[in-house]
């Protein structure tokens, strides 16, 4: 029997596994897919918890989680792209003109 | 259950005809590997280069441009389950959001986003 | 269903300008003469935006099933955010050609933005206010990269960028697990759980609870979550600073009251103790590192990062003279700060060059109006009577006062004296130095000069007759809790 705890289990080392791909990881794209694996984890955990609790609520949020992903994923590569055209690399470690 | 047993049947048979098609080629067949023979197929023409080319920044642009208004249609399922509800108002609601879209798709066209060259 | 069109109108005005911006621009031929045409267009939705909104005063509206009000709260964050956005309209207009990126979408961008801000403070369930908090920032992230062909500007928006949805993703996973634990996303309803479960006690709300001040914090940039805040700020087109570091920080403080005032008003025991420490680490962080910074638009950003720091101390104080101080605050934070950013604007070269604090010496004798607008926002700033930072910080400290945080007020007067050392500085700089270079050409038009008078009076007015604000600020946020 799979229950809501399963779901959230589930979600939690998705979730975990996006935030330390975005921790370790150095390219710029890869981290931002890890970041897209962070919403979509919490989107899971949404909809586990909209079927629990048998309220429409959580789904709906899902639907526009997606959208502001794609949006996000939208401007996301167009700035990846630009950096890469003026710098031709996207590794993060090279992102270092300014110091503090 | 019992109603879906064609369905199996149907399933068995389509995996093992495609299984044994495979394996019977792979027996009977003589296999006599060549450069010729394993070099990418591109139409018959000699290939060109290699194949893990960088590819052109436009593809990136179509593809930012698809993601948006193929994800922004997600809106249109819900609103269809529950059409007859919403009556006018969602009605109206979801014309204006057409309207935005449409609005996008004119601005990116105008502006010169699809166009390749 | 409930429905007012009144309640959404101010944000159908930006959005229909917003659009109408767009479409102008990419239908007109390439002439400059349009794009005067295009700011004068945005301030004027920008103004019937704003009208629209005063007239919808009278009471509480909802909209979309009570997930959207517009109450005295929201209408005064809504006028806040459309001036400081038709400030940068005015400042902005002769720095984007001076720096080349005189694009229609410039002005589109900031008003989509806008709307983003009005959403996240009228948002009465945690959709809209995260739905919000998206499109706001999200044209902010192209907006800082609207240099597209400098590298810094590229640097900066990637940075923005990818911490900024990092900290999003905090901010969802935190709505997840309060709606999962209280099977609501909405405000009130919320409270009412919390409020029948004698306060937050499930651990599952509570992780909620701290991941949503990790994804807020971020937004107003508090310590530890501010790394990015000087760099984007120094990268990011001046102008863009300026609208940067007022609308979207009024904005996530707006939905930080909001939600933790309202929706876990009655267990606020357990969320100040976070607060404290992030208000302490805020105002220490932001004062002392600004000391050391050379380059003015870093300074402005360690500074941005030490109000945040004056601005939880009232929300750790969560009274009434706590929450309408800082709306008073916001409000002449605005006016101080988009000030400052103007001047440094008129007194920058093609390329931003000549933000060091050392280009500034001898302002004084060359253009003493300027020297002496910049010396009040800078005094503003630092607190110094009769200005508007000075009433600000003591309505702030005096609530922490009244809610028995001696110690946080004695921790923010002594992060206030320190500060008064960076922003007299560059007073002193302005005219106990004999100028280092020409400030030939002044990137200067007649709407930043507007701008800036607006800011000059907009200071001294709120700092010598505060009263009428604050009673304002007072009735707004009675609908809070």
């Amino acid at each position: 029997m799979i229950t809501i705890t399963h779901y959230l289990v589930l979600s939690a080392i998705l979730f975990m596994l996006g935030v330390v791909g975005v921790l370790i990881r150095r390219n710029a794209i890869v981290i931002f897919m890890c970041i897209e694996l962070m919403l979509n984890a919490v989107n899971i955990s949404f909809v586990a918890f909209a079927y629990h609790l048998h309220s429409m609520q959580g789904q709906m949020f899902v639907f526009f989680t997606m959208t502001v992903a794609a949006a996000e994923a939208a401007v996301g590569l167009a700035i990846i792209v630009a950096v890469f055209r003026n710098k031709e690399t996207v590794n993060i470690d090279d992102m270092n003109i300014m110091k503090w | 259950m019992i109603n879906y047993l064609p369905i199996l049947i149907l399933f068995i048979v389509a995996v093992g005809f495609a299984v044994t098609n495979v394996a019977l080629s792979a027996v009977l067949g003589r296999q006599k590997p060549g450069v010729e023979k394993l070099s990418p197929y591109e139409c018959g023409i000699e290939p060109i280069g290699s194949a893990r080319e960088r590819f052109s920044v436009k593809f990136y642009l179509i593809a930012m441009l698809f993601v948006i208004f193929d994800i922004e249609v997600i809106f249109l399922y819900p609103w269809a389950v529950a059409f007859k509800s919403l009556k006018v108002f969602g009605f109206v609601e979801m014309v204006i959001f057409i309207g935005i879209l449409f609005i996008c798709y004119f601005y990116i066209w105008k502006r010169g986003g699809l166009e390749w060259d | 269903m409930t429905f007012n069109i009144l309640s959404i109108l101010p944000i159908l005005v930006l959005a229909g300008f917003g659009m109408l911006v767009l479409v102008v621009d990419v239908m007109s031929a390439r002439k400059l003469g349009e794009k005067n045409l295009l700011a004068y267009l945005s301030l004027a939705g920008i103004v019937i935006a704003a009208i629209v909104s005063r007239n919808s005063t009278a009471t509480t509206l909802f909209s979309f099933n009570e997930t959207f009000t517009i109450d005295n709260y929201a209408l005064f964050f809504n006028i806040l955010f459309l001036l400081s956005t038709g400030l940068v309209i005015l400042i902005s207009h002769s720095y984007i050609k001076r720096e080349d990126i005189n694009h229609g979408e410039y002005y589109a961008l900031l008003m989509f933005s806008t709307i983003g801000m009005m959403l996240m403070a009228s948002g009465a369930d945690l959709l809209n206010i995260f739905i919000g908090l998206e499109v706001m920032s999200i044209s902010i992230y192209i907006l800082t990269g609207f240099k597209r062909s400098k590298l810094i500007s590229n640097e900066a928006s990637l940075k923005y960028f990818l911490l900024g949805a990092f900290a999003t993703g905090f901010l969802l996973y935190g709505i997840s697990l309060v709606y999962g634990t209280t099977g609501t996303i909405d405000l009130r309803q919320i409270a009412s759980f919390v409020a029948g479960k004698g306060g937050v006690k499930d651990p599952l709300l509570l992780m909620g609870m701290g991941l949503i001040i990790v994804g807020l914090g971020f937004k107003v940039a508090s310590v530890p979550f501010h790394a990015w805040v000087p760099d984007v700020y120094e990268g990011a087109p001046t102008a863009v600073t300026a609208f940067m570091s007022v609308g979207p920080k009024a904005a996530a403080f707006a939905a930080f009251m909001r939600i933790f005032l309202t929706a876990f008003g009655s267990s606020h025991y357990e969320w100040q103790k976070a607060i404290w420490i992030l208000a302490v680490l805020t105002m220490t962080v932001g004062n002392v590192v600004a000391i050391s910074q050379t380059n003015i638009k870093r300074m402005l950003a360690y500074s941005s990062i030490a109000h945040a720091g004056y601005l939880l101390v009232a929300l750790v104080a969560a009274n009434n003279m706590g929450v309408s101080g800082t709306l008073f605050y916001l409000l002449a934070y605005i006016f101080m700060n988009i000030g400052a950013f103007a001047i440094v604007i008129v007194l920058s070269q093609k390329g931003d060059v000549g933000m060091n604090i050392d280009d500034y010496a001898g302002l004084g004798f060359k253009h003493p109006m300027l020297a002496i607008a910049m010396t009040l926002f800078m005094f503003s700033m630092a607190g110094i009577p009769p200005m508007a930072g000075f009433v600000g910080k003591f309505y702030i400290f005096s609530a922490a006062i009244k809610s028995g945080y001696v110690g946080l007020a004695i921790i923010g007067v002594i992060n206030s004296v320190i500060s008064v050392y960076y922003y007299l500085r560059i007073t002193v700089i302005m005219y106990m130095k004999e100028p280092v270079r020409d400030f030939h050409p002044l990137t200067i038009s007649p709407l930043i000069v507007v701008a800036i008078a607006i800011a000059v009076v907009g200071t001294l007015h709120l700092g010598i007759f505060p009263s009428k604000v604050m009673e304002i600020a007072q009735r707004s946020i009675l609908t809070l809790r």
